[in-house]
């Protein structure tokens, strides 16, 4: 049908052709635009928050923004093939006898057995002792598959304590702390009833098919004076052999790194906003915290502010996806990386098919049920994942095997690993851990202001010059 | 056999107490003066006699040993309790046996705030009162209380039960009173026995999880 006109010649929307730009009558609020509709036509329809899986959707200032200075006249690069550029990684050097020594800066994040299925945990294990990096037990506490397919094991001390037990401290190679998390600083765990199976409730003392609610708070310590004294405790059961790291939410990261140093932590991890969860309102995955970018950049400042650089090692978290991602937070200061939702996609996670017999089935339908579709999918906390990562369903969870799930994390690790070390060798690098804020210029203002490194083209530090913390 | 701590450290206590105790039946700690983290960790059937304060996390993580704390005690003492026994001769400070899963812990005198926070499966017997939100998010486990319960007890409690002789000032959330079965009678017999207390089982009221709070959007037919 030809678009009719009005006698000025503009578009008239009421004759059903699409108008560019669209009449008032067509057009979206931007403030109440279709998805705050939906959200509000939901939060009346039900009267709860939702509640999602993953991490915060919403674009923000990212390690994309960046871009490194290869090497020039002005630098040697190394030859991408023959030179030998290093990625060991040493964790723990503090206190602990016996640190964490990684052979590359990727760890595996904590995630938990109730969050993920056994075999899942079983996979991350098995990847991690191949390529030689740690994994991380999560909350509801250390199952036997994943101690005994890891070859180095972090296990963490969450306010829960579900299924926290000294005999698994002993079995550990480090006990991390967790204060907080990138998606909801502040807040506690939760795990709907479809995922508290009979072995998850008798793991963390609880009825099965329950709710089940996390502490925010630890409870034995409130702040960090007493967490000092914890610590402590932590490393006297231990014997003072295996590190103790402090994990915390990125919010205010420049003082909270400082308290965690002071409380004696061996090493830090700062999980940015968009790191993920499995199950958080979605309000706090999306709107507490800062960027993981914004993050580093503080931590850094603060342990270079206390001159401890050298003796406290900081992984950073949250929204880490390629080996170029790795390579920026080893430039910002990062000693190594930890990473979660970006394993859970390659074992399958967002996959449209999986693997059954060797042969892809797809998953499309199943995704369809619960409402989204792959690539979209944030269904963690349903406990019906369309590709058996984040269940407990005893059908579902075969849909990956540990030995699929092992080979593809393997293979994604190190692809990361690859691309790292290409990158340094690029910029004249030996050893990833060379890499430094000198070699990065950021693309965007905002990116420049918060990792406080030069706009492109530019010797513009928007917010100041490094060490001049914006906190 | 005795250690002093004028001369040695908290840590050769520890190292000492995780080693071999091949014959080791009881290990007297002389002048704690209020250290923290005194015989933590530990994982033997053995005696050990705190001969005054101790400081945070006493006894913490105990497994099969039995510890006494002849004086008062930091905040988290017995946090994370496996078994065995611990008693505190004096006053508790916050956080009493948080975490414990199991064993028993017994303060003769009063236990500060969030005595029994996220208990797991131990029994606590507290001679005196307890403070605040004592009892939030219990899981498992029993707890006595032979004097009065502060604000908010059983905040939250999944399937923990409190037994009270004096005044509740107020129930948390979820938190009810319930009438005492002879099961509960049997309970609360035998633990003040354990504790070598006397009270009679009727002064007591049963407190506990109504429940409403484990699946607390129900009302909404499960869509979050």
């Amino acid at each position: 049908m030809p678009t009719r006109r009005t006698e000025e010649g503009f578009p008239d929307a009421a004759d059903g052709s699409v108008a560019q730009p669209p009449s008032p009558a067509f057009e979206e609020s931007a403030t109440f635009d279709s998805r705050v509709i939906h959200y509000i036509q939901r939060a009346a329809a039900t009267g709860l928050y939702e509640i999602r899986g993953m991490g915060a959707k919403r674009h923000l200032p990212h390690f994309d923004d960046l871009v490194f200075l290869g090497a020039s006249l002005s630098r040697y690069p190394l030859e991408g093939y023959r030179e030998k550029c290093s990625s060991k990684t040493t964790l723990g050097t503090r206190f602990a006898k016996r640190p964490i020594e990684l052979a590359l800066p990727i760890t595996i994040a904590g995630m938990s057995f109730g969050a993920l299925s056994a075999n899942v945990k079983e996979a991350l294990g098995r990847a991690a002792s191949e390529i030689g990096t740690s994994t991380t037990t999560g909350d509801g506490g250390m199952t036997p598959e994943e101690r005994r397919s890891s070859k180095m094991l972090v296990y963490q001390c969450l306010p829960s304590r579900y299924g926290f037990k000294p005999d698994d401290v002993r079995k550990a190679d480090a006990i991390e702390v967790v204060i907080g998390q990138g998606a909801k600083p502040g807040g506690g765990g939760m795990l709907l009833g479809q995922k508290v199976s009979a072995r998850v409730a008798d793991m963390r003392t609880l009825p099965a098919g329950i709710d089940q609610r996390s502490a925010s708070r630890h409870p034995d310590w409130t702040g960090p004076d007493d967490l000092t004294i914890k610590i402590k405790e932590l490393r006297e059961i231990t014997d003072w052999q295996i590190p103790i790291y402090v994990k915390i939410g990125a919010t205010r990261v420049f003082h909270d790194v400082k308290l965690a140093v002071h409380a004696g932590a061996d090493v830090i991890v700062v999980d940015g906003m968009q790191g993920g969860t499995a199950a958080t309102q979605w309000a706090f995955i999306e709107h507490v915290g800062i960027p993981t970018l914004a993050a580093v950049r503080q931590a850094v400042e603060a342990l270079e502010e206390m001159n401890k650089k050298e003796d406290v090692q900081l992984i950073v978290s949250g929204g880490i996806r390629t080996g170029a991602d790795v390579a920026k937070a080893l430039a910002l200061g990062a000693d190594a990386v930890s990473i979660g939702q970006g394993i859970l996609i390659a074992l399958g996670c967002n996959a449209s098919s999986y693997l059954q017999h060797g042969r892809p089935v797809s998953a499309v339908a199943d995704y369809h049920d619960l409402g989204t579709a792959p690539g979209a999918c944030h269904h963690c906390h349903t406990g019906r994942c369309p590709v058996g990562v984040t269940t407990q369903d005893p059908v579902l969870e075969q849909r990956l095997t540990p030995e699929v799930g092992a080979r593809r994390v393997r293979n994604y690790l190190r692809t990361l690993n690859l691309e790292l070390t290409m990158i340094a060798r690029a910029c004249g690098k030996q050893d990833v851990h060379h890499l430094e804020r000198e070699d990065l210029v950021a693309l965007t203002i905002e990116a420049a202001a918060m990792a406080n490194v030069p706009l492109a083209g530019t010797s513009w530090i928007p917010g100041g010059a490094p060490n001049s913390p914006a906190r | 056999m005795r250690f002093d701590l004028r001369s040695k450290s908290v840590r050769e206590l520890n190292q000492f107490l995780h080693g071999p105790l091949t014959g080791v039946e009881e290990v007297i700690v002389e002048n704690p003066d209020g250290a923290h983290n005194l015989a933590v960790g530990l994982d033997a059937p053995v005696h050990i006699e705190i001969a005054g304060h101790a400081g945070y996390y006493a006894a913490g993580m105990n497994q099969q040993a039995s510890v006494t704390v002849r004086g008062n005690a930091g905040p988290g003492v017995a946090e994370n309790l496996m078994s065995g026994r611990v008693e505190v001769c004096g006053f508790a400070s916050g956080g009493a046996g948080a975490s414990a899963h199991g064993g028993l812990l017994v303060i003769r005198g009063d236990a500060g705030l969030r005595c029994g926070i996220s208990l797991k499966g131990a029994d606590i017997v507290v001679g005196g009162d307890v403070g605040s939100f004592s009892a939030f998010m219990a899981q498992a486990g029993r707890m006595v209380v032979c004097g009065d319960a502060g604000e908010g007890l059983g905040d939250s409690l999944y399937e923990a039960v409190i037994y009270v002789r004096g005044r509740v000032r107020s129930l948390g959330a979820d938190a009810r009173i319930e009438p005492m079965t002879d099961a509960d009678h049997q309970a609360v017999r035998e633990l003040l026995e354990a504790a070598g207390l006397t009270h009679a089982s009727q002064e007591f009221k049963r407190v506990a999880s109504a429940r409403t709070l484990y699946h607390w959007n129900a009302d909404a037919n499960q869509t979050y």
